[in-house]
């Protein structure tokens, strides 16, 4: 056995010890990965197959390495190793690792691990290694069920993502998300969820009713979308576990562009009736409303800060639609942009420091970001038909829908500094994303 | 000031046109002598040659009837929700005929173009399904007779992605219902 090994449960709050590191803390000096910048090199890592199986899933140890190695390369942070050209087996790596060995084929980080019969079904043991400094950078082990395995896998890249950048990971998250499919007249619109990777996809809604942009609670149990059960379009409130959803507010009028805050207390809501669109604050509880903006314009698409204490809302007081910052409690609003075209979307960063958005100018859709004072803009895509940004739980990228012409649309992420664009897989066409925090 | 007499006249317009509409729907036949102005004004609003061809086949007070020879529905300029000339004589024409149908009610449903967001669509909507219906009451439909709703960019009526197809798009569709 090798020392410093911190242990953890992945189910529900069952931690069955600290996670207290006994890392050493001179393993900390010196490989880290810079993320500053736009144009990062990638740093190369190995991910080496676990060793070992859990019964009945004899690549259970493959598995595992296989859903790591795709986060962290998806990054765009890290360039994983091919695995056929590693010198030490898996079981070979059950001791302290050969770094002459991993030093040959240039990896600067390497990650093991095991995989074995559990107390709650499997244990998982994983160790990243400083190859050339020759050091155990992390060490931990996690206990639950065999069908949790790829949320270990996804903890652990949240691990390696953690130490080598400095930055809160975010890879054991989810996505919920419109998925479309049929004519555009006729749109079956369905509300799905899946894990931030695309596996473990199912749908919330059966397609009867038109639905759209749904949102997931802060604790990630609940969620909030738009169903048209009659002819007009509420918001309802439902739970990820199942059961009955119930309309969220129940007054005259259209209700529409549901968002939490970030204490998940409060749901902002559009509310549009005689030709006027205001947002109102609801208590997720249940509960009267109150009225954020009276402007006789179109006031909706409102974004909480991090803190909770301002909120960013869409607006055409000013003739067009543009981004606005407000207190939480509404009044006095400042617009923030200024550049070409019309503004919609705001949606802030949970580091606080970026308001994403989509931009419209001749025709064209963009993703975009301003800082809250509306410095800083910059647009960060150039596929005519992108909107509905959100953001990754740590703020870093920013996953948005993508139209293409003709009509086909999917979901793609890209780095807040506008490089490493890639597709989310889905099994049909995808619109309206949003993105939970990490799973608690 | 304007405005009232504008809406004077359009009322005077109304009474004028109620009579002829109701001639081709019927399909009896009968004519009288308002028939050609009438039919000239309701061209310049929805096609009133295409309508001519359909007459037998639509009862009176039908939903068919109504989307046929009165027209379901008013157009708008872009992130506008301002109804012109021809909206409004549109309007006038539904106004007329919900009138001589009193136990109809009416959805009014807001669409959009694709261009603008999904949340800022369905606000758009909703403002210009207001504009209309506001326009029915102000003709004298009851406020309890007519509904709103907003589609924003959920339903276009052309899918295509150019300027005719958004122009069609941009529009407030009066859907009828009978109560009973």
């Amino acid at each position: 056995m090798i020392a410093g090994l911190s242990r953890r449960s992945v189910l529900g709050g069952m931690a069955t010890a600290c996670f207290a590191a006994a890392v050493p803390s001179v393993a900390r000096a010196q490989l880290r990965v810079d993320i500053t910048r736009g144009n990062v090199e990638p740093v190369p890592i190995a991910v080496s197959r676990f060793a070992g199986s859990a019964p009945g899933r004899d690549d259970l140890g493959s598995a595992i390495a296989d859903v790591i190695a795709a986060n962290l390369q998806g990054s765009g942070l890290f360039r994983v190793i091919d695995r056929a050209a590693y010198i030490q087996s898996a079981d070979e790596l059950r001791d302290v690792p050969r770094f002459a060995d991993w030093r040959q084929i240039n990896a600067q980080a390497l990650v093991v691990g095991t995989v074995a019969p559990g107390p709650q079904g499997v244990a998982v043991e994983f160790r990243l290694w400083d190859v050339f400094a020759g050091s155990q950078l992390r060490g931990l082990r996690f206990d639950s069920s065999a069908e949790q395995w790829r949320r270990i896998a996804h903890k652990i890249s949240d691990v390696v993502y953690e130490r080598m950048t400095g930055e809160r990971g975010y890879f054991d998250s989810r996505i919920v998300y419109i998925s479309e499919t049929g004519p555009a007249a006729r749109r079956v619109k369905r509300v799905a969820i899946m894990d931030q990777d695309g596996a473990n996809h199912r749908f919330l809604t059966d397609g009867s009713n038109l639905v759209l942009t749904p949102q997931i609670s802060p604790d990630g149990r609940r969620i909030a979308f738009i169903e048209y059960r009659g002819t007009q379009p509420r918001v309802y409130l439902g739970e990820l576990t199942g059961g009955p959803t119930r309309p969220l507010l129940d007054l005259d009028g259209l209700t529409f562009s549901p968002r939490f805050s970030p204490d998940g207390s409060t749901i902002l809501v559009t509310v549009a009736s005689r030709g006027n669109s205001d947002i109102v604050a609801v208590p997720a509880t249940g509960g009267p409303a109150r009225r954020l903006t009276d402007s006789p314009a179109i006031d909706t698409s409102p974004t909480f800060s991090p803190d909770g204490a301002q909120i960013c809302f869409n607006s055409d007081r000013g003739g067009t639609p543009q981004l606005y910052v407000m207190g939480r409690n509404g009044g006095a609003a400042r617009r923030i942009s200024y550049g070409q075209g019309r503004y919609g979307s705001p949606a802030w960063s949970p580091r606080g420091d970026f308001i994403a958005f989509t931009n419209i100018r001749g025709g064209s859709f963009h993703i975009g970001v301003m800082r809250p004072d509306g410095s800083d803009e910059r647009l960060i895509t150039r596929s005519p038909l992108d909107q509905s940004p959100c953001w990754s739980p740590n703020g870093r990228i920013i996953l948005f829908a993508r139209e293409a012409r003709g009509g086909s649309s999917q979901l793609m992420t890209i780095d807040l500094t506008g490089y490493n664009e890639r597709g989310v897989p889905t099994p049909l066409d995808a619109s309206d994303p949003d993105w939970s925090r990490l799973i608690p | 000031m304007r405005k009232l007499a504008v809406l004077a006249t359009s009322l005077l317009l109304i009474a004028g046109c109620s009579s002829t509409s109701e001639e081709p729907l019927s399909g009896s036949g009968t004519t009288n002598g308002d028939g050609t102005v009438g039919s000239s004004d309701l061209g310049s609003g929805f096609g009133s040659g295409v309508a001519s061809g359909e007459l037998g086949a639509v009862t009176p007070g039908s939903s068919a009837d109504f989307e046929v020879n009165v027209g379901d529905r008013v157009f708008f300029a872009f992130d506008s929700s301002v109804i012109d000339e021809a909206g409004r004589e549109t309007l006038q024409r539904q106004a007329a005929w919900l009138q001589q149908f009193p136990e109809v009610r009416a959805t009014i449903e807001g669409h959009t173009d694709s261009v603008g967001t999904r949340e800022y669509n369905l606000a758009l909507g909703e403002r210009r399904a207001t504009a209309a219906r506001n326009y029915l009451e102000a003709l004298g439909v009851a406020p309890n007779r007519l509904q709103t709703t907003s589609y924003g960019e959920e339903r276009p009526a052309d899918p295509g992605d150019n300027e005719a197809a958004h122009a069609l798009n941009r529009r407030a569709v009066t859907v009828v219902t009978l109560t009973n």
